[in-house]
């Protein structure tokens, strides 16, 4: 009878820790690793620099490649539709940034509830759109494994629970928020073992990138 | 205090010189104060005209006595003090004249007289670590919640701690509190919570007993939906606030001056379900969130643990900077072990100029 | 309590006012309706006021808005009661206070004539018996 305020309270208090716990150890295992791993020295001799066309790539690869946009403008799209939905929502949502604040120390200020709120249902569109691709497309239904389905749905899930809690479409509101809360521990728990952890290896694989090709003496 | 008088509400009333018209205004009132829709107010007055005195017996336990506070502060005397003085409220510790045996013998005395009809009000909650942490005349609260509800027609749960478990139930729990339902089963039992639970509230459950002769519409949590049936969030006047993300980030600042939400500073409404920002307090003066402080969810289960009563809803209950910088200590210690073990692989793959085959480089993850 | 009294309080008389509080305006909307709906099919409506999420305000933006009429009446019977007229003819407004002055319950009646001004059925019998009973008793100072 009082399941659903305990759930809450569960998923705010012990679950959260240890999940929090597992994805921060787990997350700097894995960057460690990379890093430690090194790379081979190469004896070649250097026809440029690293370090800059590294951090210089680091920001241009924000932008899409032309040729791979022509070639699959869906899943170009997709993806930037579902990932600028998500980080606006994530990031820019004023309870979000209470959490944050409350962990790191320090804030930032945020958006209007319902600029956040279109913000996250472009997400989940973008999401819908992704899987739809993903399992339509013969070169993406070829490339796709089991792993990436189950990423798809711990993102999913977190989306859609989080779009359900603020609109209050589950009663009673504690369920609501416990179902959140417990989704993105799952995400958090899983993360460090998936793909996923291209949201930090992405600066250590355009930087790599970069620099590779600025020694040669490339353009990246 | 024991009274058989079995005069209805209506005779009651004409006998104290009330009119019809009278009746009728305090019909509406009851209509009102039960957040029923005012073309009601006709079916209430044929109901309250048949409606007979209903014995009451009003036990405390592990209580602040805040709730008995509560109604009897409540200042609309004519209109509650009718209901109370309607039924017969036969025992109650701080209220009642008589004391000491005298006191206990009439409460067997009205259990006796009404069985099966007469009403219990319990309040605070009941210590099962040790019975013998709370007890009247020697006998434990548990021992007499359950010989007293053996023959009542219902029971009704006043405040946070009878109906939850309350304060005394907060972590560490040393008395083993638990709330009234927990140890009633077969008897059906309302919750009116709140900390203390709005006055108009508990004697609008009263009224649609005497009313009715029944329990209103409960929720899952056994709250009269009437009064319980929405969130503080989907009511509150500030919500406009809420919806365009304007708060307030401390108490007296340029935000809080101006009314704005109040999620930053610890506000629970949107857990909390209670009619303090339809109904208010003290007559309708104001409530918290009006007068500036964040709503505490006091008539939630466990709301002395969800958090802290000034941070916001979306901040864990544990302390997460610690768990996060720990955390990431260990990480860091873990990751330069991993890195130490490879170290020797690692130079001798060097020394051996050992070429990086397309094998290696499939390996996923 | 003196140290309490020298805390200074500062009201900010204009913090509220504006569009932000915007109850008065939906209710003032469903008043409309339920006028139009007696106009045209004669059903009276009642609204309880109680039930409203005022903010600070609302509630005299709303009496304010509605204004006096041509009528007004009090009753007194368990405490007075104000009803009148608004300046909008047919939206009457209904304020029960009990003995202590205390508002008990507080309406907006779209009607021709608010229920409670009619005189009761009940009451009329009650008068009849205690009329009669004035008329045959000869200690009346009328009949002497």
């Amino acid at each position: 009878m009082i399941e659903p305020m305990d759930f809450l309270l569960w998923t705010r208090g012990t679950a959260f820790d240890v999940a929090v716990t597992i994805f921060i150890i787990g997350v700097i295992i894995r960057l460690f690793e990379i890093v430690s791993l090194g790379r081979v020295k190469s004896l070649a001799e250097p026809k440029g620099t690293e370090f800059l066309p590294g951090m210089k790539t680091v920001l241009t690869r924000t932008l899409p490649n032309g040729g791979t946009f022509k070639r699959q403008p869906l899943t170009i799209i997709a993806g930037y539709v579902f990932h600028i939905g998500l980080l606006v929502s994530l990031l820019l949502f004023i309870p979000h940034i209470e959490l944050f604040s409350q962990t790191f120390g320090f804030g930032w200020p945020g958006l209007p509830n319902p600029i956040v709120d279109a913000a996250a249902v472009l997400g989940i569109v973008g999401l819908l759109a992704a899987l739809w691709n993903r399992l339509t497309n013969p070169v993406m239904k070829m490339l796709s494994d089991k792993e990436d389905y189950l990423v798809w749905i711990l993102t999913f899930l977190p989306m859609l629970t989080g779009y359900l809690a603020y609109h209050r479409m589950i009663d009673p509101y504690p369920l609501a928020m416990g179902l959140h809360i417990l989704s993105i521990e799952l995400l958090l728990v899983l993360f460090p073992f998936t793909k996923l952890m291209h949201t930090f290896t992405l600066f250590l694989a355009r930087w790599y990138n970069g620099a590779m090709s600025g020694r040669r003496g490339v353009e990246s | 205090m024991v009274d058989s008088n079995n005069k209805t509400l209506g005779e009651t009333l004409r006998r104290n010189g009330v009119s019809r018209r009278g009746f009728l205004k305090f019909c509406t009132a009851t209509a009102s104060m039960m957040a029923l829709p005012p073309s009601m107010a006709p079916a209430i007055a044929a109901a309250l005209d048949k409606a007979r005195r209903p014995s009451v017996i009003w036990l405390s336990f592990q209580e602040c006595t805040g709730c008995t506070e509560s109604l009897t502060r409540s200042h609309s005397p004519t209109l509650e003090n009718l209901i109370f003085n309607h039924i017969s409220l036969d025992y109650h510790h701080t209220l009642q004249a008589a004391s000491g045996h005298a006191a206990e013998a009439a409460k067997e005395e009205a259990m006796h007289a009404n069985e099966g009809k007469y009403l219990v009000v319990v309040d605070g909650s009941i210590p099962l670590g040790n019975p013998g942490y709370s007890t009247t005349a020697g006998i434990s609260n548990l021992q007499t919640l359950e010989e007293t509800v053996a023959g009542a027609a219902a029971v009704i749960a006043v405040g946070t701690c009878a109906a939850f478990g309350g304060l005394p139930k907060a972590d560490p729990n040393p008395t083993g509190a638990v709330s009234v339902s927990d140890i009633v089963k077969d008897k059906p039992v309302i919750n009116v919570s709140g900390c203390p639970p709005i006055p108009v509230v508990i004697t609008g459950v009263l009224a649609h007993y005497l009313t009715f002769g029944t329990l209103p519409d409960l929720d899952q949590y056994g709250r009269p939906k009437a009064f319980y049936g929405t969130s503080i969030h989907d009511r509150c006047y500030r919500r406009p606030f809420y919806d365009k993300g304007l708060f307030a980030n401390t108490f007296d600042d340029e935000g809080a001056k101006r009314g704005w939400c109040l999620y930053k500073l610890g506000c629970k409404g949107p857990m909390a379900y209670n009619a303090c920002a339809t109904v208010k307090w003290n007559e309708g003066t104001s409530w918290p969130v009006e007068s500036g402080h964040g709503c505490l969810g006091c008539s939630e289960p466990d709301f002395w643990d969800a958090g802290g009563f000034y941070n916001a809803l979306s901040i864990p209950l544990g302390e997460v900077s610690r768990t996060a910088s720990v955390a990431a200590a260990a990480g860091l210690v873990l990751g330069a072990a991993a890195a130490g073990l490879n170290y020797k692989t690692k130079s001798e793959a060097k020394k051996r100029h050992g070429r990086v085959t397309v094998e290696d480089l499939e390996k996923t993850s | 309590m003196s140290a309490l009294d020298k805390i200074p309080i500062q009201i900010e008389a204009s913090a509220t006012t504006g569009p932000y509080h915007r109850n008065t305006l939906p209710l003032l909307h469903e008043i409309a309706h339920a006028l139009r709906r007696f106009q045209a099919e004669g059903n009276s409506t009642t609204l309880d006021l109680g039930a409203i999420p005022f903010g600070p305000g609302d509630e005299q933006r709303l009496l304010d808005f509605l204004g006096t009429g041509e009528v007004s009446a009090k009753l007194d019977a368990m405490g007075d009661t104000n009803i009148w007229e608004s300046a909008y003819a047919g939206v009457w407004i209904i304020e029960h206070k009990n003995a202590s002055g205390e508002r008990v319950a507080f309406q907006i009646e779209i009607t021709k004539l608010p229920a409670i001004l009619e005189t009761q059925p009940e009451d009329i019998e009650e008068s009849l018996i205690k009329l009669q009973e004035a008329l045959e008793n000869p200690k009346t100072g009328v009949f002497v």
